[in-house]
Formats: structure tokens, C-alpha cells, sequence
């Protein structure tokens, strides 16, 4: 399963070349252009079954989060510090990879027994942490890992309950799984794909993946929150698993075309496809850096609700990533014609 | 300029959903002779063309907004920001939807003042149960406060005067446009409160050589307020920094230069936090000189503003003024 | 190498954000006599550009260094002569009691920053850190309305303080954050006059970096180099600082790495570095916004970009301390890599 290689793949921002390598194996067969830029995002250019059709922007981001080594002790513990959005409370006692030689180390802390009763009810905080590799010495650790390597978790990925999967980097390997689907298929518009670097320190990839490229109109294909767990009240799930892709109204980086939106809507009623509002104003995702390109780039997002985001271990439902794929298609497919009826 | 003020209140236009305001914006420049346009993002372009240069004026006319997220079982409506919203000002507000639909903003019982946040308030629109919501919103709705407007002396009462009072400031100077030659558009921006998203593109688009932004301010003229040095009443503001911006120095010059001979009264800003549609075109491709004139405004971002028109009227003759000033393009 | 009279103009300089007049005409007088042309574009970036040799395309080379300070803005006066004030950038206003400063208003003014006695203090008074609220600048001045003449709002405030040199090659002053870079580019093109190399190179001293990387953004756009290298301070060590929290001074230039650091460039800095016998250290930035590097990165389609910090002390107070040869050996770095380069090399690196 590609989402199941993507998924145990290394990519920390900033050093995503095996999820590149991954990935520009399985679409250059079914492309007709392929580059990468100076940032390092990989980008691919299939053109449309219609001359002068609109150019669709597909983005899926690269990278996950992780942490980055930044010091090498004298007894060869290894300090770090975190790459996005990582609760550091998560860290404590996990399996890690470090660099691209994907060295083995664990997480440690001090344990338990040898805490105060005070230090036991506070959370672990970033300095109280290291990453043991099992070198003795800081010679030995060099020999192993350098000072800048990424640090992703060591997880397994798993089928879960009821055709849901268990893994990590779920945000956004599914969303670059789905956009390798598309590319398969031709359509009445060029699609541009663009699997994007750096999203999760800050967009960086996805300010640029639209310069210059005359794009008419932007998907971005991600993976959200969903938090319908217990104790979490109805009005806080954001999403919910199993019904569907998240249609984004409002994030914190963009307010989504109300025209795309619209359209997407309308294809999946008729078509029969589920989907559901993403109800949160919070979040942001390379849409937010792509809709202020040049003149301005009418932008929507698609996302699979996921499960415990930005951890060593996210749930997805299969269903949800079956049905964004389902959705951007009939999207593309019926894009021109649709256009035509909204005026 | 207070009736068109006026209208322009009325219009819905939260961030993102600005059409109706739009269309209202377009009604009123209908006979100015202005090439009229919308750009991708839905920014109201209107362009005087011209030689030697070309100026760019942005008001941007989006207002902050609450956007629907739940509707729960017995019909309440669960919400999140547009733009900079505080919960404060809500408790008690009444909003209106785009469809007209009314509601009050009620709150949960708390314990704890600082546990007092937008996540414990919610709308009531008047349903008894889910169903009938749904019939009157849906989720993603947006909802703005209900339009009012007072004058009252010197002084008006309404709901998003930020920024309609600087839309109407441009409808103001483009009704008796001062005799030049260079090229200047007039951009009514979209999604200023979330971001000054609308301005960055228009001006990546329009390639100004020098932009100002007209917008409201802050002051520190009311009981205990914090220390600003900016009143109602005491002329327009020309800004010299805010978060988003620090004034360039030539067009900051020209603004007093314009302001001193025609002996209008006007005040300088530091505003400490907050930015305006100049933050971001000043950024654009390889920079623009830019500059901001601003109305100040007391209680910005409540449902009830107020401002003093005599700043109004005195921005729009520094607006003119400043239109007019010999060389606004030499290099720098 | 480095000009300790020139390192001492700069320091003591105004150039608060926004306000970089002062030091961009110092800088544009200086880079004159090494430089093909020396501009400011319209949002005050100083642009010194010397041609390389050879047929074009040749390389083209963006080093940037941001000329602006942190600093004070005036925000009104009160009676007395007194005036209140906010912070420009990141100033740390617990350092800024009973500093002597100048005031930039229509001429200008020295100034105290006044304190409340120690005896009119309740010990749990002395215990806390002073709000910037309660802070002013006194004048001397006694009229009110004088006050209001000669400091407008918005003028603004530089801490008076002469560069101290100190043992072992070290200095100590104000801005040394970033006219220690300002310095690096000015050493650069006046040693490049002397060497062969193919690469045309802009050296951009960059405006309102501390209020949000600002003029990087619109230099790198305007310029559209091949590639970009912000030259910048990094913490040095110092007491009570842990060993993976600073730099130390006389170990040489830190080279950055992190996303934002483009990884051949990053290689290409450390083989250029080895070749000509420079000592280096090397800066982990996990995420790292606080650089021009971070605007270079994402102008137009994305410039390859790479960050080299100089170790200071005490950053963003008015003692700022550096030492002279981590500054010369930046130059130093600088010039080997630029000699060295190729267009080859500038072609490969968007090659993944």
C-alpha cells in the first residue's frame, strides 16, 4: 500500500528526500513534466484533454512534523529541539529515527522513582528530555548522527478496527497518496501537482509553488483534525471520522473560494460522495500561502479527518481518504462544465 | 458623506463574504466615470487612468464576523472569530445573518473570570430545536452585528465604522476628484481583518509606485484608557508605525506637508498594536513607498464605534491635498 | 581585516527601523569606492553591486545584512519634560533603566531614562522588573510646548554609547546586532576588489529586519539573485547559559542549518571553509523566522539560501560584545566561497 511506504518514510521539514524519491517514482510514468525548484518542492505538470482549459493547482505537502538534533553531548546523549507543532507532553518515552541513515534511539527521562512528588505532576518539558542512541560518548555518536539531522517517530503502520489505519505522518502523506491517484487519470484541465516542502514550519514550500506558474485555481489535499473522542462536547470535533473528506470554510490562513466550495459541494451531492464542514476557524495549511501568490489564486481544501495529529501515532478512516479521492475527481472531471453554469 | 456613511453601514460584508457590500460600493461609484473591476480575491478596483505614475488608495470594506460552527440539539448556534473579536463586546450583542435572521449572543455560566472566552459564548437565534435552526442558518453562515447608526453633534454612533467610514472617505474624494494626471486606483480591499490578505494581492496585481491606506485608529482620549496620543476630534491621524507597518518617511512628509498648507488640524499615530492594508502592499514585489491616514475611531472592533465627523470630512481634504502634492513620484 | 574605525561609525550610528538614514548614508559613502554601483530602493535598502568576471550568465550572489537597530519611538510628552516612549523590534526594557540616550526629534536631544530611587521603594517594588508604562525619558527641557516642538510624536530614541574595546580583540557596544554583519559585507567587496572571481555580487544592507524582515523581502524579489546568504549575529555563550544554547566567541563563524538553509549551499560553505583553514561552528535553526534568510527563501519561485551568524553576547541590549576575529573570519569564509564559484554549481541546485 503507497499510503503504508509514504507513511514510514522519512521526511522532517527541510529533509524530505525519501518521501521526493517515493513519490517522483510513482507519477513520472504519468506525467508529462517533471521538476523539482530551489526550495525542493517536487513538481509535475499534466496537461489537460482540452486546449486552453483552466490550470488546476493540486498541493499536498511532504513533510511532517519532527525534531531536529542540536547538540551532542560529552557522554553522547543527544539534545533536540521540535520541527511544527509537536505537544511536547507526547514525547516522553517513544521510539525514534534519527537522520536519513534512520539511526535507532529512544526518548528517555528521569524515571519515576527518582522524581519528587512535585516533579511527578508536572509535564515533561523539552529540557528534561534527550534522545539515547546507546553511544557512550560523544565520538561515538558522531560516527552515527550529525547536529541538524531530523528525528521522526519509529512507528509501525497498522489496519486498525474497522477499516480505519494507524500510523504516523498521516498529515499529509495521505494527502500526497491521493494526489499520486489523481495524477493517473487525465482530465479536461492541466493539473499542476505540487508536493510541497516545509509546510509545517510555516508554508514555506507553498509560497512559491504558484509563482509564476498562471495558475486559475488551487486544491489543497490534507489531512485534520478530528476529535470525536470521549470528553470532547459536540460542538468541539471539528471533524469526524467516517463521514467523509472536511470541506474548509474559514482557517487561519484562508477563507476558501466560495465558488470552489460551492462547486465541490454541488459534485458530491450528485455524485453521492459524504463529506463534512471542517467546524473550527483555527489551523492553516499551504492554501493560506498559495491563495496570496502573485495576483491572487481562488483556493479550496479537502482534508481526511485524522485522529491524534502531530503524534507518534494518527488514525484515519480509509473511507474518508477513498471519498476525497472520489470527490477531487468528479471535481476535475466536471470542473469546466460546472464553471460554465456558476457564471 | 453622512447618508452614503450611512448606507454603507447597513451592507453585509464580513471577511470573505463581502458581495453585498460590494454591490453596494459599485451602485455608488456607477456614475463616477472610474473603469470599475473585480479582481480574483473580489477586491472593487476602480481605476482613474492616468500618466507618469501610478497611486493606490485601499479601504478595505470586509468587517469582522462570527462564523457558525454547531448547531446543537436545541437549536443554539456554537461559533468562531472573523477577525479580531473579543468575547467582552459579544456577550449580549445582536448579530444578523445574511438572510436577515437576528440573534443574541448568550453565554455559559462560568466560575472563573479568566475562563470568560469566546469558546463559552453562543448565538440564539430564537429556535427550539435543531431542525428549525438549520432552516434559518447553516453551518459555515456567517453573521456580522446589526447595523445602527447615530449622529449625534460632531460625533457618530455605528457598527463597523472600521471600516466603512474609510470606504466612504474614498467615495468622498472620487465624487470631486482633484485635476491630475497620473494613474490612480482606488482599491475597496476584501479580508483586511483576517490578515490584509485582499491589499496584497491587488497590489501585486496593480503595481503601484506609492500607496496610502485609509483606515480607523485607535485613541487614548477615553477614562483610563492606555497611553496613545490620539483624540477624537483632533483631525485625522497620519500614521507614523503600527505592527504591521512603519510609515515611509517621504510619504509620511507629504501627508504633513499636504495637512500644514491647508491649515488642516491632524495628529500623529504610533498605534502599539494592529496593522492596516499598508502592511502588506508596502511588502509587495520590490517595495512601495507607502502611508496611512487615519480616522480615529473609539471602542474599533466593538458593536458600537464612534467617531467624529469633523475628522472625517478633515481626512478627506488631506486625501485631496495630498493628491495634489507636486512630485508624489520622485525617486526616492 | 576588520576597520575598528569604521566597526565604531557604525555601531554609533542611528538606524533605528524605519529610520536607517543616518547609517545608510554613512554605508553608501563607504561601499562607493568598492563597488560597481551603490543604490537605496524605495524602501531604503542599500543595494552594492560589484560585476564578476567572464561571459554572462554568471552567478549571481545576494549577501544580505540588515542595517537596522532596535530602538525607542516617542509616543507623548507630559509635563515637565518628560516624554513617553514604546520599543521599536525586541528591545528588553529591563536594560533600558538609567541609560543616557540621544532623541532624534527636529534636532537633536540628549535624554536620561529616569528611575525611581531605591530608597522610595518598597523592597517588594525592587523585587519586580519596571513596566515600560511606568518609564519616560527625561529632557531637561522645562516647556511643555518646546517639548512639543522639538520631539513630534514618533521621533526617535537611540541609547548614546560609544563601542568599548575590550581584552582580547573584543568590543562591546549598541547595534553591534547587525553592523557586525553590515561590517562583512563592506569587508567583503573592499577584499573582492583584489581577487578574481566569476560571480556578480549584490550586498544589500537591508531595512526593518527587527520589525519583521521587511526590506529582505522586497530586496530579494527586486533582485531575483541565484542565490541569497544572510549574514547575521547568533547567541554567544555566556555565564548561566547552557553548553547547546550558545556559540563561543573566537571559534569562528556558525553556519546555519535548518529548512530554511538550502543543503548544497550549506556543504558548499563548509567545503570552502576547510579548504582555506577557517574554524566554523555549525547553528541548528529547527524553525527559524528570525533572519533575513527567512524572506530571502520564498522571494518569486524560492532563492537557495544559507545563514552565516557571527556569536554575540548579551544581543539586543547596549553592550552587545563580539570578538573582531569571528568577524574577520566571516569575511574571510565569504570570500573563498565566492571565488569559487561556479555557474555549474548555481545550476544544480534545484536539482533534487
Amino acid at each position: 500500500m503507497l499510503l503504508e511506504r509514504l507513511s514510514t518514510a522519512f521526511g522532517p521539514p527541510g529533509q524530505e528526500d525519501e518521501v521526493r524519491e517515493i513519490l517522483r517514482q510513482e507519477i513520472t510514468p504519468h506525467v508529462d513534466k517533471i521538476w523539482t525548484d530551489a526550495l525542493g518542492n517536487l513538481l509535475a505538470e499534466k496537461r489537460g484533454s482540452v486546449q486552453g482549459a483552466p490550470r488546476v493547482l493540486l498541493a499536498a505537502h511532504m513533510d511532517e512534523v519532527a525534531l531536529m538534533v542540536t547538540h551532542i553531548d560529552k557522554n553522547g546523549y543527544l539534545r533536540f529541539r521540535t520541527m511544527g507543532g509537536i505537544d511536547q507532553r507526547v514525547l516522553v518515552s517513544k521510539l525514534v529515527l534519527v537522520g536519513p541513515q534512520k539511526v535507532p534511539g529512544v526518548i528517555g527521562s528521569k524515571a519515576i522513582h527518582l522524581l519528587t512528588p512535585e516533579e511527578r505532576e508536572k509535564a515533561f518539558h523539552l529540557r528534561d528530555l534527550y534522545i539515547d542512541i546507546g553511544a557512550g560518548t560523544r565520538e561515538e555518536a558522531e560516527a552515527l548522527v550529525s547536529i541538524g539531522d531530523g528525528v521522526v517517530f519509529n512507528s509501525s503502520f497498522c489496519h486498525l478496527g474497522d477499516g480505519r489505519v494507524r500510523g504516523k505522518a498521516l498529515d499529509d502523506r495521505v494527502g500526497c497518496s491521493a494526489l499520486v491517484e489523481i495524477l493517473q487519470r487525465r482530465y479536461p484541465v492541466t493539473l499542476v501537482a505540487a508536493f510541497t516542502v516545509q509546510e509545517e514550519v510555516g508554508l514555506r514550500g507553498g509560497r512559491v509553488v504558484a509563482f509564476g506558474e498562471e495558475i486559475d485555481l488551487a486544491l489543497v489535499l490534507e489531512a485534520t483534525t478530528a476529535f470525536d473522542v470521549p470528553d470532547s462536547k459536540p460542538h468541539e470535533t471539528v471533524t469526524c471520522l467516517g463521514q467523509g473528506p472536511a470541506l474548509t470554510i474559514m482557517d487561519s490562513t484562508l477563507i476558501a473560494d466560495p465558488n470552489l466550495l460551492t462547486i465541490l459541494r454541488e459534485t458530491a451531492l450528485e455524485q453521492g460522495i459524504p463529506y463534512q464542514l471542517r467546524r473550527t476557524g483555527g489551523g492553516g495549511t499551504d492554501g493560506g500561502a498559495i491563495h496570496l501568490t502573485e495576483g491572487g489564486v481562488p483556493t479550496a481544501v479537502l482534508a481526511v479527518p485524522c485522529r491524534y495529529l502531530h503524534s507518534p501515532a494518527s488514525v484515519i478512516e480509509l473511507n474518508d481518504y477513498r471519498h476525497l479521492v472520489d470527490l477531487t475527481d468528479a471535481f476535475l472531471a466536471k470542473f469546466m462544465e460546472r464553471r460554465t453554469k456558476l457564471g | 458623506m453622512k447618508n452614503i456613511l450611512q448606507r454603507l453601514i447597513q451592507a453585509f460584508g464580513p471577511s470573505g463574504r463581502e458581495e453585498e457590500i460590494r454591490s453596494v460600493l459599485r451602485e455608488e461609484l456607477a456614475g463616477s466615470g472610474l473603469e470599475l473591476k473585480t479582481d480574483v480575491l473580489g477586491n472593487l478596483i476602480a481605476t482613474k487612468a492616468g500618466r507618469g505614475g501610478r497611486l493606490m488608495i485601499a479601504a478595505h470594506m470586509d468587517e469582522i464576523g462570527l462564523l457558525v460552527t454547531h448547531i446543537d440539539d436545541k437549536g443554539f448556534l456554537r461559533f468562531t472569530p472573523i477577525g479580531g473579536q473579543d468575547p467582552k463586546n459579544l456577550l449580549g450583542s445582536r448579530v444578523i445573518f445574511a438572510n436577515g435572521i437576528m440573534g443574541t449572543i448568550g453565554g455559559e455560566k462560568i466560575k472563573d473570570a479568566k475562563e470568560f472566552k469566546l469558546e463559552k459564548l453562543y448565538i440564539d437565534i430564537g429556535a427550539t430545536a435543531a431542525a428549525e435552526a438549520k432552516e434559518l442558518v447553516a453551518i459555515g453562515s456567517m453573521a456580522v452585528f446589526v447595523p445602527h447608526f447615530t449622529c449625534q453633534g460632531n460625533r457618530i454612533i455605528g457598527k463597523s465604522l472600521d471600516n466603512r467610514a474609510g470606504c466612504a472617505l474614498l467615495l468622498a474624494v472620487i465624487r470631486d476628484l482633484p485635476p491630475v494626471d497620473y494613474q490612480i486606483d482606488f482599491v475597496f480591499s476584501v479580508q483586511e481583518e483576517v490578515g490584509l490578505r485582499g491589499a496584497r494581492t491587488a497590489a501585486y496585481h496593480l503595481e503601484p509606485h506609492l500607496a496610502l491606506a485609509v483606515d480607523v485608529t485607535r485613541t487614548g482620549d477615553t477614562p483610563e484608557s492606555g497611553p496613545m496620543a490620539v483624540e477624537l476630534g483632533g483631525g485625522p491621524a497620519i500614521k507614523v508605525k503600527d505592527t504591521s507597518l512603519i510609515s515611509h518617511p517621504r510619504v509620511r512628509g507629504l501627508l504633513e506637508k499636504a495637512a500644514k498648507e491647508r491649515d488642516i488640524p491632524f495628529q500623529l499615530e504610533v498605534l502599539l498594536r494592529g496593522g492596516t492594508d499598508a502592511g502588506s502592499i508596502h511588502l509587495s514585489r520590490a517595495g512601495v513607498p507607502s502611508g496611512v491616514i487615519s480616522i480615529p475611531t473609539r471602542y474599533v472592533h466593538s458593536p458600537a464605534e464612534m467617531i467624529d465627523y469633523r475628522d472625517l470630512t478633515r481626512a478627506a481634504t488631506l486625501l485631496s491635498a495630498f493628491m495634489q502634492q507636486d512630485q508624489l513620484f520622485m525617486a526616492p | 581585516m576588520v576597520d575598528l574605525d569604521l566597526l565604531r561609525r557604525l555601531s554609533e550610528g542611528a538606524g533605528v527601523s524605519g529610520s536607517e538614514g543616518e547609517v545608510a548614508k554613512l554605508l553608501v559613502e563607504v561601499l562607493r569606492p568598492y563597488a560597481d554601483s551603490v543604490d537605496r530602493d524605495r524602501l531604503g535598502n542599500v543595494i552594492a553591486f560589484k560585476e564578476g568576471e567572464g561571459p554572462t550568465p554568471r552567478p549571481r550572489v545576494l549577501l544580505s545584512a540588515h542595517m537596522d537597530e532596535i530602538g525607542l519611538l516617542v509616543t507623548g510628552w507630559e509635563d515637565g519634560g518628560f516624554l513617553r516612549f514604546s520599543t521599536v523590534g525586541g528591545v528588553d526594557i529591563r536594560t533600558l533603566l538609567g541609560q543616557e540616550v540621544i532623541v532624534h526629534g527636529t534636532r537633536i536631544l540628549p535624554g536620561v531614562i529616569g528611575a525611581k530611587p531605591p530608597h522610595l521603594q518598597s523592597p517588594a517594588e525592587r523585587k519586580e522588573a519596571i513596566d515600560g508604562e511606568k518609564m519616560y525619558i527625561d529632557t531637561g527641557l522645562k516647556a511643555r510646548d518646546e517639548l512639543e516642538r522639538l520631539v513630534p510624536i514618533g521621533s526617535v530614541v537611540t541609547i548614546a554609547r560609544k563601542l568599548q574595546v575590550l581584552a582580547q580583540g573584543r568590543v562591546a557596544g549598541k547595534a553591534l546586532d547587525n553592523r557586525a554583519g553590515v561590517m562583512v559585507l563592506v569587508g567583503c567587496l573592499k577584499e573582492l576588489m583584489a581577487v578574481k572571481h566569476k560571480a556578480d555580487v549584490y550586498a544589500v544592507a537591508t531595512v526593518q529586519e527587527e520589525v519583521g524582515i521587511r526590506g529582505a523581502i522586497t530586496s530579494s524579489h527586486g533582485i531575483n539573485p541565484d542565490l541569497g546568504i544572510a549574514i547575521d549575529v547568533c547567541h554567544g555563550d555566556m555565564l548561566g547559559m547552557a553548553e547547546d544554547e550558545g556559540y563561543p566567541l573566537d571559534k569562528g563563524p556558525a553556519i546555519g542549518f535548518g529548512p530554511h538553509v538550502h543543503h548544497q549551499l550549506y556543504r558548499a560553505l563548509r567545503d570552502s571553509a576547510e579548504r582555506v583553514g577557517i574554524t566554523y561552528q555549525v547553528e541548528p535553526s529547527p524553525t527559524p523566522a528570525g533572519t533575513d534568510a527567512w524572506g530571502i527563501q520564498i522571494a518569486r519561485r524560492g532563492i537557495p539560501t544559507a545563514l552565516i551568524s557571527i556569536p554575540l553576547r548579551y544581543m539586543h541590549t547596549s553592550v552587545e560584545t563580539l570578538s573582531m576575529r569571528d568577524v574577520a573570519e566571516t569575511i574571510r569564509l565569504l570570500l573563498a566561497f565566492i571565488q569559487g564559484l561556479e555557474s555549474a554549481f548555481v545550476e544544480g541546485l534545484s536539482c533534487y
